[in-house]
C-alpha cells in the first residue's frame, strides 16, 4: 500500500468543521497526557477545565470579562494578517494603549466622565496605533522585517509600562507595590446591571461590526483583501498598498490599545504590571485558529477565555502550573495548522506498483 | 584599572554572547535549508530546562548539554511535521513552536525555580589563555565558548566546501532545481530544521549549564528572537554571527555591570537596550543589504508531488 497525496479541486466545506473539532481533541489529549506524566488525574483534569470554563455563570461571566481583550488584539492582528503584515505586536500596542489611557486618568482626575473617558479611548487608540505605526513605517522606508520589530516592540513596550507604574506613577500608598493610584471614579468603565460585566463589551461588538463592513462592504477593504492575497498583482493595479500598509498597522494598534484601555479602566481600576498577561500572543492564535474572519474571530475568542479560566480552576484544584493553558494554545494551533493540510490535500491509498 | 574593567567586560561579552551565537548559527543553518524558524525562543528554553534536569539527575553537565540539543532537535521536529509534511505556514508554526516550547518550560521547570544544579567550570586554556589581552578576553572560559569558536568556522566550510552543504544551499534557494538535480529536497529540509534545533537546542543549554547554573521560568528573556533578527544582520553567514552575537553579549554584559555598580538609570531602561539594539541592527542591515541576501526560497513550502 501506498499513499497518495493529490491536491483537492473543490475546499472542503464541512469538513473543515471536523478538521477542528478533530484537532482539539488531539490537543486535549495530548495535554490530558502531559497531566497524566505528572501524577494527576488525566480524566478530571479535562473535567475540571471544562466545568471551571463553561460550567457556571460566574465562570462564564469571567470568559466573556477575558474574551473582550482577546477579541479586540485579535480583531486588529486579523486585520493586519489580512494584508499579509505580520503584526505580532498586539502584547506591546496593548501595554501602550494602557499606558495612554491611565496617563489621561492620572493627569486630569477631575474631568467628568462624559470628557474622561472618550479621551481615555482617544489616548490609547493614538499610542497603540502610533508604535503600530513604528513597525510600519521602517517596513515601508527601509523593509525592514515587521515580524522582529513588533517582537522587540512587545518587550519594550513592556518595559515602558513597569518604567511608569516602578517610577512617577507609583502609588505612594501602596506599600511599595508598583501600581499606579486608583483612577477617579468618573475613569472608570460602568458595569452592566449587578453583573461584573462591563459597556467594554459594546466596544467589542461595535468594533466587530465595524471592521466586518470595512472588510466587506467598502472599496478599501476590498483592496485590502485583494492585496493580501497577491501583493505584486495588487502593485500592478495601483492598488494603495503603502497606505494599506499604514492604515491596517494604526488600526491594529488602536484596537489593541483600547483592549488596555479597557483593562485599565474596566477590570484593574488602575495601571500595574499584573496587566500584561499575554492577551496579546493569545491574539494572534485566536486570529489564526479564525482564519482572520471576524465572527469566527469572536467564538475563537470566547473558546481561548475559556481555556484561561479553566487553567485557572486547575491551578486551584489540581496545582498544575499557569503554563498548562500556554501548551494548550500551542498545540491547538499547530495541531489546527497541520489538519488544514486536509482542505487542501486528499490522500488516497493505492497498491504498491 | 580601567584596562581590566574593558577586558572583564569584553570577556563577559563572549561568555554571555555565546547563548546567541548557538542559537543563531541554528538558525541560519535551518533557513539556509529554506525553513524559516520563529521557534527558537521555545527550542531555546526546553534545551535550557532539558539541560539542566539531565545534568542535576547525571551530576554531569556534558550529558546536560547533549540532552539540551536533543530535546533541541525533538521540538524542532514538530515544525518540521508541520511544515514539510503538512504544509502549514512557517511564520505561525514558529510562532506556536515559541508559545508550546515556553508553556512546557514553565509547566516542568516550575518545579525547579531557584534550584542549582552542577555547570561547566572555567578551564583556561594551556599557552592560549597566556596571550596578553586576548586570553584574557577569549581563552579563559568554559569549554562550550571553545567549542563556540569551532562551530562557526566549521558551518562556515561545511555549507560552502562539502557536497552536502551545497545542497542544502540549493534547497533553499531553488528547490524545483535542486529536485530536478536529483536531490532529496524534503531530506534536506529536514535535514536544515533538525541540525538547527540541535544548535538551538545548546544555545538554550548554555544558559543554565555554563551561564547561570540555576534555573528560572523564561530564561531565555527574548534571546531565540535576538537570533532570529541576528541572521539578517549576519546576511546568513556563520562567520558574521560571531561579531554579531558578541555585540549583544557586550551590551547584556555592560547592562548588568552597570546596575551592579549601582547606577541611578531605571533597570526598566537598561533592560531595553538588547531590543533596542536588535531593531537598530535590523535598520541598520536592511539600509545595508537590502534584505536581498535571504536565501530565495525561504519560508516557502514544497508542495507534495502527484
Amino acid at each position: 500500500m501506498r499513499v497518495q497525496v493529490t491536491k483537492r479541486q473543490e475546499p472542503l466545506g464541512w469538513g473543515s468543521c471536523f478538521i477542528f473539532l478533530g484537532a482539539l481533541a488531539f490537543s486535549l489529549a495530548v495535554s490530558a497526557a502531559l497531566l497524566g506524566l505528572q501524577g494527576k488525574p488525566p480524566a478530571t483534569g479535562i473535567r475540571l477545565l471544562f466545568a471551571g470554563a463553561f460550567g457556571s455563570p460566574w465562570a462564564l461571566e469571567d470568559c466573556l470579562l477575558k474574551a473582550v481583550p482577546i477579541f479586540l488584539c485579535a480583531l486588529g492582528v486579523a486585520v493586519a494578517f489580512r494584508l499579509q503584515i505580520w503584526n505580532l505586536g498586539a502584547e506591546g500596542q496593548f501595554a501602550l494603549g494602557a499606558i495612554g489611557a491611565s496617563w489621561v486618568a492620572l493627569s486630569f482626575p477631575t474631568l467628568p466622565g462624559r470628557y474622561l473617558l472618550p479621551l481615555m479611548f482617544l489616548a490609547a487608540a493614538l499610542a497603540g496605533g502610533l508604535w503600530g505605526l513604528i513597525p510600519a513605517v521602517l517596513k515601508l522606508g527601509l523593509r525592514v522585517n515587521e515580524i522582529i520589530v513588533t517582537l522587540m516592540l512587545n518587550y519594550i513596550g513592556i518595559l515602558i509600562l513597569e518604567y511608569k507604574v516602578y517610577g512617577a506613577w507609583k502609588d505612594p500608598g501602596s506599600f511599595g507595590f508598583p501600581m499606579t493610584p486608583e483612577f477617579p471614579a468618573a475613569a472608570i468603565v460602568g458595569s452592566i446591571g449587578a453583573t461584573r460585566l462591563n459597556w467594554g463589551l459594546l466596544v467589542c461588538l461595535a468594533a466587530g461590526a465595524a471592521i466586518a463592513l470595512f472588510l466587506d462592504h467598502t472599496r478599501l477593504g476590498y483592496e485590502l483583501k485583494a492585496s493580501g492575497e497577491n501583493i505584486r498583482a495588487a502593485r500592478y493595479a495601483r492598488l494603495p498598498y503603502e497606505r494599506l500598509v499604514l492604515l491596517v498597522m494604526a488600526l491594529s494598534g488602536a484596537l489593541a490599545g483600547w483592549a488596555g484601555c479597557l483593562e485599565a479602566s474596566g477590570s484593574l481600576h488602575r495601571l500595574q504590571p499584573t496587566i500584561m498577561v499575554g492577551y496579546g500572543y493569545t491574539a494572534i492564535v485566536v486570529a489564526w485558529l479564525a482564519r482572520l474572519h471576524p465572527l469566527k474571530i469572536a467564538i475563537a475568542a470566547l473558546l481561548l477565555a475559556g481555556l484561561r479560566v479553566g487553567v485557572e480552576n486547575l491551578q486551584l484544584d489540581l496545582q498544575v502550573p499557569a503554563a498548562f493553558g500556554q501548551i494548550m494554545e500551542g498545540l491547538i494551533l499547530l495541531t489546527v495548522l497541520a489538519g488544514n493540510f486536509f482542505k487542501d490535500y486528499r490522500l488516497r491509498w493505492r497498491e504498491a506498483g | 584599572m580601567t584596562a581590566e574593567i574593558v577586558i572583564a567586560l569584553l570577556a563577559a561579552a563572549v561568555q554571555s554572547g555565546t547563548p546567541i551565537l548557538y542559537a543563531t548559527l541554528g538558525e541560519i543553518f535551518s533557513e539556509r535549508s529554506g525553513v524559516l524558524n520563529l521557534g527558537v525562543e521555545g527550542i531555546m528554553l526546553i534545551g535550557a530546562l532539558a539541560g539542566f534536569i539531565t545534568a542535576k539527575a547525571t551530576g554531569a553537565p556534558l550529558y546536560g548539554f547533549l540532552a539540551g540539543g536533543v530535546c533541541g532537535a525533538l521540538l524542532a521536529a514538530v515544525h518540521g511535521l508541520v511544515c514539510l509534511v503538512f504544509q502549514g505556514n512557517q511564520v505561525v508554526s514558529g510562532l506556536a513552536l515559541t508559545i508550546l516550547g515556553t508553556g512546557l518550560s514553565s509547566f516542568w521547570g516550575t518545579p525547579f525555580i531557584g534550584q542549582r544544579t552542577v555547570g561547566f567550570a572555567k578551564l583556561p586554556l594551556p599557552l592560549l589563555s597566556e596571550i596578553p589581552l586576548l586570553g584574557d578576553i577569549f581563552f579563559r572560559h568554559d569549554p562550550l565558548i571553545y567549542l563556540s569558536y569551532l562551530l562557526a568556522p566549521l558551518m562556515w566550510a561545511f555549507l560552502r566546501y562539502t557536497r552536502w552543504g551545497l545542497g542544502l544551499r540549493a534547497v533553499g534557494e531553488h528547490p524545483e532545481a535542486a529536485a530536478a538535480a536529483g536531490l532529496r529536497v524534503l531530506a534536506y529540509r529536514w535535514a536544515g530544521v533538525l541540525g538547527g534545533g540541535v544548535l538551538m537546542g545548546f544555545g538554550g543549554a548554555y544558559l543554565s549549564l555554563a551561564y547561570t547554573h540555576l534555573w528560572t521560568n523564561g530564561l531565555s528573556a527574548g534571546r531565540g528572537w535576538i537570533a532570529v533578527a541576528l541572521v539578517i544582520f549576519t546576511f546568513w553567514r556563520p562567520g558574521r554571527a560571531i561579531l554579531g552575537a558578541y555585540l549583544f553579549g557586550g551590551v547584556m554584559a555592560f547592562q548588568l555591570r552597570l546596575q551592579a555598580m549601582g547606577t541611578t538609570l531605571p533597570s526598566s531602561l537598561l533592560l531595553m537596550l538588547p531590543y533596542g539594539l536588535t531593531i537598530a541592527v535590523l535598520v541598520f542591515s536592511s539600509w545595508r543589504g537590502r534584505g536581498s541576501e535571504a536565501p530565495a526560497a525561504l519560508g516557502i513550502n514544497i508542495e507534495p508531488r502527484e
